[in-house]
């Protein structure tokens, strides 16, 4: 690894004063990759260059017997930052392929952004707005991660046989990633009889849920509750000061390792809290779990389990050279033989094969956990199922699936759902 | 300070001469670097850093106009240019069918009224503090002004704010071409720089450096300080707009996070680096601004690269609290002792 940072420098430096021409067969392949190691995602941006590195490691920093030299970007989680730091790479740094971003917004900024340039391939690192993949696709654009609507599938199937939650309120915060969770959360338990009684959204970083808890229906099983970080743990404090019982189902960052190791009195409350994604930390896998020793291995100040971020940038950086590699580092002629690989490949990883669509969107499995005690006073999220090959539209057609548009603060209508 | 009136120029002469005389070689060689430069770069050296430093100058000489002349530093520079960008999303339409796609004939001109408007009063509302409270109070509008948008879905979106925003054709030529979104922003960079510069010698500029440096005697004078300072504000609120309209144009987008604290802060950074006695100052600055932000990075790697940042922020505040411009003055200060004093200066 100390190798591949002094690489990076230098190489850095010298792309500086260097002009490049094309790429040839001995030269180097160069790879960008952009996360966001500034401002409020900086943990998460760090992880996901973990998982980059890890892919890189596993091909031992070379791939069809070319060098891989690594360019690194950073943004902010803004999309105007994304662009500028994609940019750089692109423009500047000449990079072949480019893996990254990070966040939603950001991710529709960069696919806009390669419509302008055919000539490099870009793989998603963590980003998960569904418009990327879905509105007016880029042709180099390709997702091996799945996104947050996919992350919801088979939850709502789940708690209805399995707990029983046939009417539920959701409250989300006002942003584009609530909106997709809603849309796969609904789509399915709405179609297997679920009713929804009410949908309340609160802004980023709201203080003060009395107004809300005070509006939340009465006669529910459960509230679908989609906010991460501080906003969930200041909700649940009040909701259980004011002595709110229903159950939680969370979206998929509500009940994820950081929510669960916050100490106070939410805790006990959100054993048995639904949730689904596309990983599970202590799935009894031998693929998984040897992912994770390795992870802990080269990353010993890393988390205690690769996250989301890890994972995500982990496999669309090892479907970019497992696919270099089929093609003996091609990538003449455009990329042609390469972006053929990428649409043909069934890329095996920790958490199952993953393949892409037609519009270069990852059909993959996902997972779904439920919050329990380790018996010594801890939380995990146990695996309780599997939805296997989950598609971007859910299995449905995609027309039917998009009838009222893109996953928004109205679509799915509540009264469709009634 | 600097001296206000570095040249008295002779009642006797021309309106040519008196323009020419200032005119020095090396002004002669940055015009023609700035003319050249982007035909022999790449399509990055001309948007990503000559394009974002022109921008990012021009708003950062907002600040400079305001601190350097008014002795107000004012934080909510970019949220102006901010409101700028938004409207221009707003009346000239953004993809995913928002907006209300008026003519860019209107949109514009509008966008940069209301942005104008609002910067008159955030001046009318900030002038009777001085000092630190005028930063309060900027950095507050600036702050209420991120929260707002960032909840506000009716007009601004929410978090989501609006994408695919593009400068429109205008005589049929694509100006998100390189060379065009360059002279572009050239053009707005030069024209406020030298509306600044013209500003410092007008009758107006010098009435305001006096009220900046001794507002009671201008009062007691008969000169209404306030109204000298909001009118300071309006015209800042002017240039700081133009460059929001090309800052949305540049990244194709606007959402809360082009609002929030850290770019806020990144403007005053840019102005303090450069120095804020003269107009040039913000454009130094966000030269240096803009390239530590685009190859720290490469310097360094890893994950150290915004304490370079820091460390050159740092060091120049440390060694110049007049920024940039203050070096070059000192380098010029000592050259001018070690030589044989000329009368030119």
């Amino acid at each position: 690894m100390k190798r591949l940072f002094t690489k990076v420098a230098t190489a850095g430096a010298l792309a500086l004063a260097v002009g490049v021409g094309p790429a040839q067969a001995d030269e180097p392949i160069r790879i960008g990759v952009l996360a966001t190691l500034e401002g409020v995602f900086a943990g998460p941006g760090q992880d996901g260059v973990r998982g980059f590195e890890m892919a890189i490691d596993e091909f031992g920093g070379q791939v069809a017997g070319r060098d891989i030299r690594v360019y690194r970007a950073s943004s902010d989680a803004s999309p105007d930052s994304a662009l500028r730091a994609a940019r750089r790479l692109v423009e500047s740094d000449n990079v072949d392929i480019l893996i990254g971003p990070l966040s939603g917004a950001e991710g529709i900024a960069v696919k806009n952004y390669a419509h302008e340039q055919p000539q490099v391939t870009f793989l998603n690192g963590s980003s998960a707005a569904q418009q990327t993949t879905l509105e007016n696709p880029a042709e180099n654009f390709y997702r091996f991660s799945t996104e947050g609507v996919q992350w919801q599938a088979g939850l709502g199937t789940y708690v209805i046989e399995e707990k029983g939650y046939e009417r539920v309120a959701i409250l989300a915060e006002d942003y584009a990633f609530p909106y997709a969770q809603i849309k796969g959360f609904m789509t399915e338990f709405c179609a297997a009889g679920g009713t929804v009684a009410e949908k309340m959204f609160v802004p980023l970083e709201t203080r003060d849920y009395s107004s809300v808890i005070a509006r939340m229906p009465r006669d529910i099983d459960a509230i679908y509750v989609v906010m991460g970080g501080s906003d969930i743990l200041n909700f649940l404090e009040q909701y259980q000061q004011m002595g709110g019982q229903a159950p939680l189902i969370g979206g998929s960052i509500s009940v994820d390792q950081t929510i669960l190791s916050a100490e106070g009195p939410t805790r006990d409350y959100l054993i048995g809290t639904p949730t689904s994604g596309p990983i599970a930390d202590d799935w009894e896998d031998e693929r998984w779990r040897a992912f994770q020793d390795r992870y802990r291995e080269m990353f010993p100040d890393g988390l205690p389990s690769p996250g989301l971020f890890a994972h995500a940038y982990y496999v669309n950086t090892l479907a970019a050279l497992t696919a270099l590699e089929e093609v003996g580092g091609d990538l003449s002629d455009g990329h042609a033989a390469f972006r053929e690989a990428l649409n043909n490949l069934e890329l095996e990883t920790p958490t199952g094969v993953i393949s892409v669509d037609h519009n270069r969107q990852a059909v993959a499995d996902i997972f779904i956990t439920e919050v329990a005690s380790d018996g010594e006073g801890g939380l995990y999220n146990r695996v309780v199922g599997i939805r296997e090959g989950v598609n971007q539209t859910l299995g449905f057609p995609e027309e039917e699936f998009l009838a009222n548009g893109f996953a928004e603060r109205d679509n799915p209508p509540v009264e469709d759902c009634q | 300070m600097a001296s206000v009136i570095e040249e008295t120029p002779r009642e006797s002469d021309g309106v040519l001469a008196r323009l020419v005389r200032p005119v020095r070689w090396y002004h002669l060689v940055i015009a023609l670097v700035l003319l050249v430069f982007p035909f022999v770069s790449t399509g990055f050296w001309t948007v990503q850093i000559a394009a974002q430093t022109f921008i990012l100058g021009t708003i950062a000489l907002s600040l400079m106009l305001l601190a350097g002349y008014g002795g107000m530093v004012s934080l909510s520079q970019l949220t102006i240019a901010g409101l700028a960008g938004y409207m221009v999303a707003v009346f000239g339409g953004a993809s995913g069918g928002l907006g209300m796609f008026w003519p860019p004939i209107v949109a514009i001109p509008l966008a940069i009224l209301i942005a104008t408007a609002f910067a008159t009063l955030v001046g009318a509302l900030s002038v009777r503090t001085e000092g630190i409270y005028t930063i309060m109070i900027t950095l507050a509008v600036g702050m209420a002004f991120y929260f707002f948008v960032l909840q506000n879905r009716e007009i601004f979106n929410a978090f989501n704010g609006f994408a695919g925003l593009r400068p429109p054709p205008v005589l049929g030529i694509n100006w998100r071409q390189p060379e065009y979104f360059y002279f572009l922003s050239l053009t707005v960079a030069a024209f406020g720089y030298f509306l600044v510069l013209y500003l410092s010698r007008a009758p107006f500029g010098l009435a305001l450096q006096a009220v900046r440096d001794n507002p009671r005697r201008m009062r007691a004078l008969g000169f209404n300080i306030q109204a000298h300072r909001i009118a300071a504000h309006a015209l800042a609120g002017f240039i700081a707009a133009l460059g929001g309209v090309l800052m949305v144009w540049l990244n194709t987008q606007i959402s809360p996070g082009s609002v929030g604290l850290g770019p806020l802060i990144s403007i005053l950074i840019i102005a303090i680096l450069g120095g804020i006695l003269h107009p040039i100052g913000p454009f130094i600055g966000a030269l240096i601004f803009v390239l530590l932000d685009n190859f720290a990075m490469q310097l360094i790697g890893g994950d150290r690269f915004n304490t370079v940042i820091g460390l050159m922020f740092l060091l120049i505040v440390l060694f110049s609290p007049d920024g940039v411009l203050g070096l070059w003055k000192m380098a010029r200060e000592r050259l001018k002792a070690s030589k044989k004093p000329s009368a030119d200066w």
